[in-house]
C-alpha cells in the first residue's frame, strides 16, 4: 500500500556512539542462542566498538515483575545492582538485549525523575543488601537502536541484500517491534508505537520492503502471566494467532521481531498452531521464518547461519537463505561450535520442515 | 468630519457581519483577510447543516452586504501585529505596512484540526482516510470516491478527532462535529443509497435547533448506523481499505471493520493569528484562543479598551451564532465610540 | 491434533466484515420504528423481566442488530411481552413488535452456523 508521508521522522532519541554496557536477556540465550554473540561480534568487528558484556550481570526481574510475582520494591533494587555493575566498569551507556528490560529501565529512571524519593529508598535498600552505590546512565538505548543508529555503516559491509535473487524483487518483511518497547514511553522509541521505524529503518536500507498489514501493531500475545499459566494460554496464543491471519493474505518472506518473548512467541506458536489445528501461514505449510535482528543483520553480513544459531529456530530458515542465496552447509546445521554433533530436534506432525 | 474608522482582522462570517452593521451606522471599516477571498471557513462548505442551506449563496451574500464604498477590503494581507498607541489601534502586516483605527475587532476566527497528530488514525498515511473538509471538498464534484476512484460501499464518520482529548491537548467539545457528521452521512446516503454509512460517537451531542430532528432523520430515512466507540485504530488492509477497531461500547464487545473511506470529523482549534494576535495583547485564553472579559453581557469586550472579539477566535461556535455575534460585537463597539466622543 | 491442555481462543468482538447485518434490514421492514432507537436504555430500565432475570432488551435488539444471535432466543423466552417498555419510549419504537418479529426470525435462522 503506498504511503504517503513519514511520520516516524517526530520520534527520534538520543542514541551513544561508543562505549556500551551491555545487559544480556534471561530468555534470548535459550531461545535464540547467537543472537546477543552476534550483536557483540557486530558492534566489535564491524563496527569497532567498546562495548562490555559482563558475566557478573543478572535477570533485572522483568518477567517477575510483569508476572505479579516481583514487588516493584525488589525490582528496583535488583535494576540498580546492574546499574552499580556499569559504575564499576566506568561505562554509561546502558544497552539493555532485553526489550522488556528497556522498558522497565525507562520506566525507573521516569520514576526516579517524577519520585525522588523511590530513587533515594532504592540507593538505602540496595546500600543494606550489598554495600553498593550506583550512578545513572546518561544514555539508554535498545540494542536494535544501535543497529538502527549504524544501518547505512553496517550497509557497506553486507555481503547479501534482502533481495530475492530470483526475482531481483525486494523481500516483503513483517517487523514487530514488542510493545515494552513503544507504547509504555513512545518517544523513547525511533519511529513512536503506530509507525515504527526501528526496524522499518534497517528492513528498508537493507533492500528490503515493510509489510504494513492491518494488525502489525498488535501485541504478540506474550503477556508474561498470560503465557506462563496454562489457562490464560489459549488467549495468549490467539493474539499471535490474529497477527498471522493478519499479514497472510501479503506473502511475507519473513518476520523480524525486536522482543525476546515476541521473536519466540511468533516463531514457536507457529508450530502449536500447526499441531493443534493444522493451520499454517505460508504457502508450503512449513511456517514463516522468524529472526532477530540481530540474526538478520548477521545473515546479511555474510556470517554462517549456523554460528549465529539460526538451526535453533522452530520455523526453518532454509527457504529463507535460498532465496537471498545465502551460502550455507546443510551438513554442518548440527555440527556445534565444538565440532561435535549437538542432536537434532525431532520432526513435528504438521508444520513440514 | 471624517468617519471613524474600525480595524476588523479576519473576512469570515464574524467580521463581514461586524463590517456590515459598522457601515450601515456611518462607520468606516477596514477588513483585513489572509486569504485572497473572503469568507472565511465558509470557503470549505458545500451545504450547511442542520437545514442543508447553499454556503456559496450564503457567501455571495456577505459580499453582496460588504461591497459598498465605507467598506474597504484588503485581501492577501496578514496582520502580525496589532497594538493600540495614544487611544488608538494599529495594525502591521508582514511587509511593515501599518493601519490606524480607532477601535479593532479581532476575528480570526478557526482553523479546524490537523488530523495527522493522531497517528492512530492513519490520516497522511493512508488514502483512504480523509477529514470532514476533505468530504466537503469531494462533495462539491459530486461524487464521493475512494482514491482508487471506486464508489465506496461502505464509509465510516469518526466524530470527536481533536476535541474531547486530553493527548492532543484540547478537553473541549468542538460542537460542529457531531452535527456535520450527521449531515455528511445524510449526504452521502443521498448519493449512493445502497451503500452503508456507519458514525462513530462518544456522545451524539444533537444542541441546536432541528439537529436531533436530522439525526433521527438519519437514522430513520437514511439508515445510517451509530455505534457508541471511538475509534482507536485505523490500519490499511492489501486492498487499499481501511480495517478499524473501536469498541461497541453499548454491548460492551469490541468491534472491527472494514470500510472503504474513513471521514475524521476534525475539530475546532484556534488559528494561528487568533493565537499569535491574543498573546501579543495579553488577551489569551485556553488552547489558544481569544479570552472575552466575562460570558454574561461582555463577551465582546477584552481588558484591552478598544479591543473587541467576534466568532469562533474566542471559542468553537456555528455559523448562525458566529453572524449574531459579530452583530453584537459592532454594536459594542459603537457604543464604545460614541461614549468615547461624549467624553 | 495435539492437546496441551488449552485451546486457542475463538475472537469474542463483533467482526462487522462477516457478521449477518442484513437481518436486522427485514426486520426494519416488518417493524420501520427500530431504526430510530436510541439504545437509551428506559425500556430495559423499566422492564419487569430485567429487574428479576438478566435479560436485556436493549442489549438483545443491538445484538441482533449487529448479527449476534447467539444466545438472543433464550433470552427473549424471559420477556413477559406486558409492553411497558413501549409505553416509556422517548423515540416511540415498537419494542413489543421487535421482541415478535426477533423470535419469527430467529425460529427461521439457521444462525448457529453463520
Amino acid at each position: 500500500m503506498e504511503v504517503k508521508k513519514h511520520y516516524w521522522n517526530q520520534y527520534q532519541k538520543e542514541i551513544a556512539d561508543d562505549d556500551y554496557f551491555y545487559e544480556r536477556s534471561c530468555i534470548r540465550q535459550t531461545f535464540f542462542p547467537g543472537s546477543e554473540t552476534t550483536f557483540l561480534r557486530i558492534m566489535k568487528e564491524e563496527l569497532g566498538k567498546n562495548i562490555m558484556d559482563d558475566p557478573n550481570l543478572h535477570t533485572c526481574t522483568g518477567i517477575g515483575y510483569h508476572s505479579d510475582v516481583v514487588a516493584f520494591d525488589t525490582t528496583q533494587t535488583v535494576c540498580a545492582r546492574i546499574f552499580s555493575l556499569m559504575t564499576d566498569s566506568g561505562l554509561k551507556n546502558y544497552v539493555p538485549s532485553c526489550v522488556t528490560s528497556f522498558g522497565l529501565f525507562t520506566e525507573l529512571i521516569e520514576t526516579w525523575k517524577h519520585f525522588p524519593e523511590e530513587l533515594e529508598k532504592t540507593r538505602e535498600n540496595l546500600r543494606k543488601a550489598t554495600g553498593r552505590e550506583f550512578e545513572l546512565p546518561t544514555n539508554i538505548a535498545h540494542p536494535s537502536d544501535v543497529i538502527f543508529k549504524f544501518r547505512k555503516e553496517l550497509k557497506e559491509k553486507m555481503k547479501y541484500q534482502l533481495v530475492n535473487k530470483h526475482t531481483g524483487k525486494p523481500l516483503k518483511v513483517v517487523e514487530h517491534i514488542g510493545c515494552h518497547y513503544g507504547k509504555v514511553f513512545s518517544q523513547h522509541s525511533i519511529g513512536g508505537a503506530e509507525f515504527p521505524h526501528v526496524l522499518a529503518g534497517m528492513i528498508e536500507e537493507w533492500g528490503g520492503e515493510v509489510v504494513d498489514y492491518p494488525e502489525r501493531r498488535h501485541c504478540c500475545g506474550f503477556g508474561f502471566r498470560q503465557y506462563l499459566v496454562m489457562a490464560n494460554r489459549g488467549y495468549s496464543v490467539a493474539n499471535t494467532k490474529k497477527k498471522f491471519e493478519s499479514m497472510k493474505p501479503y506473502k511475507p518472506d519473513f518476520i523480524v521481531a525486536n522482543c525476546p518473548g515476541c521473536t519466540m512467541f511468533m516463531d514457536k506458536w507457529q508450530y502449536t498452531i500447526a499441531e493443534m489445528e493444522g493451520i499454517t501461514y505460508d504457502e508450503f505449510g512449513k511456517g514463516i521464518p522468524v529472526l532477530s535482528y540481530e540474526e538478520m543483520a548477521g545473515m546479511l553480513l555474510g556470517y554462517n547461519p549456523w554460528d549465529i544459531g539460526m538451526q535453533t529456530h522452530q520455523v526453518q530458515v532454509e527457504s529463507l537463505l535460498d532465496k537471498i542465496g545465502v551460502e550455507y552447509d546443510p551438513k554442518d546445521k548440527y555440527i556445534g561450535k565444538s565440532g561435535n554433533y549437538i542432536g537434532e530436534p525431532e520432526k513435528p506432525e504438521n508444520l513440514k520442515v | 468630519m471624517e468617519k471613524e474608522r474600525i480595524l476588523i482582522i479576519g473576512g469570515g462570517p464574524a467580521g463581514l457581519e461586524a463590517a456590515y452593521n459598522l457601515a450601515e451606522n456611518n462607520y468606516a471599516v477596514t477588513i483585513f483577510e489572509k486569504d485572497t477571498e473572503i469568507g472565511g471557513n465558509i470557503k470549505k462548505w458545500v451545504k450547511l447543516f442542520p437545514d442543508f442551506g447553499d454556503a456559496a449563496e450564503v457567501r455571495k451574500n456577505f459580499k453582496d452586504k460588504v461591497t459598498r464604498q465605507d467598506i474597504d477590503i484588503k485581501t492577501d494581507i496578514s496582520i502580525n501585529e496589532l497594538y493600540s498607541e495614544n487611544g488608538k489601534w494599529f495594525a502591521k502586516n508582514s511587509s511593515g505596512n501599518v493601519y490606524e483605527g480607532n477601535a479593532a475587532l479581532l476575528a480570526t476566527g478557526f482553523e479546524t484540526f490537523n488530523a495527522s497528530r493522531k497517528e492512530e488514525l492513519g490520516y497522511g498515511i493512508y488514502n483512504n482516510v480523509i477529514t470532514s473538509v476533505e468530504f466537503e471538498q469531494m462533495y462539491k464534484t459530486g461524487k464521493i470516491i475512494t482514491a482508487e476512484g471506486k464508489t465506496p460501499e461502505r464509509i465510516a464518520f469518526l466524530n470527536c478527532v481533536g476535541s474531547r482529548d486530553e493527548k492532543v491537548g484540547n478537553h473541549y467539545c468542538s460542537r460542529i462535529c457531531c452535527i456535520n457528521a450527521v449531515k455528511q452521512a445524510i449526504e452521502f446516503k443521498e448519493l449512493v443509497p445502497d451503500a452503508e454509512a456507519y458514525c462513530f460517537y462518544m456522545d451524539m451531542r444533537m444542541a441546536g435547533q432541528f439537529y436531533e430532528e436530522l439525526y433521527r432523520k438519519s437514522q430513520e430515512k437514511f439508515g445510517v448506523t451509530y455505534i457508541r466507540g471511538r475509534i482507536s485504530e485505523a490500519a490499511g488492509t492489501i486492498d487499499n481499505r481501511i480495517q478499524i477497531k473501536s469498541e461497541d461500547t453499548l454491548t460492551g464487545l469490541p468491534l472491527k471493520m472494514t470500510v472503504d473511506l474513513l471521514v475524521l470529523m476534525v475539530g475546532i482549534e484556534s488559528s494561528d493569528s487568533t493565537t499569535a494576535l491574543a498573546k501579543q495583547n495579553e488577551i489569551n485564553g485556553e488552547y489558544g484562543f481569544a479570552k472575552s472579559v466575562g460570558l454574561h453581557g461582555s463577551d465582546n469586550l477584552t481588558k484591552k479598551e478598544g479591543l473587541f472579539l467576534a466568532g469562533s477566535c474566542k471559542r468553537p461556535l456555528t455559523l448562525p451564532e458566529t453572524i449574531a455575534d459579530g452583530r453584537a460585537a459592532a454594536i459594542q463597539i459603537i457604543e464604545f465610540l460614541k461614549l468615547k466622543v461624549k467624553n | 491434533m495435539k492437546n496441551w491442555g488449552y485451546k486457542i481462543s475463538k475472537p469474542r468482538g463483533i467482526d462487522l466484515d462477516t457478521a449477518n447485518i442484513k437481518e436486522f434490514d427485514k426486520l426494519a421492514e416488518k417493524v420501520p420504528s427500530a431504526k430510530r432507537c436510541l439504545m437509551c436504555g428506559a425500556c430495559s430500565a423499566t422492564c419487569s423481566a430485567t429487574n428479576h432475570t438478566d435479560f436485556n432488551f436493549r442489549k438483545c435488539h443491538l445484538m441482533f442488530r449487529r448479527g449476534q444471535f447467539e444466545n438472543i432466543s433464550e433470552e427473549l423466552d424471559k420477556c413477559m411481552l406486558c409492553g411497558k417498555c413501549k409505553l416509556v419510549c422517548p423515540r416511540g419504537v415498537n419494542t413489543r413488535a421487535i421482541i415478535y418479529n426477533m423470535r419469527i426470525f430467529l425460529n427461521n435462522m439457521d444462525y448457529k452456523n453463520i
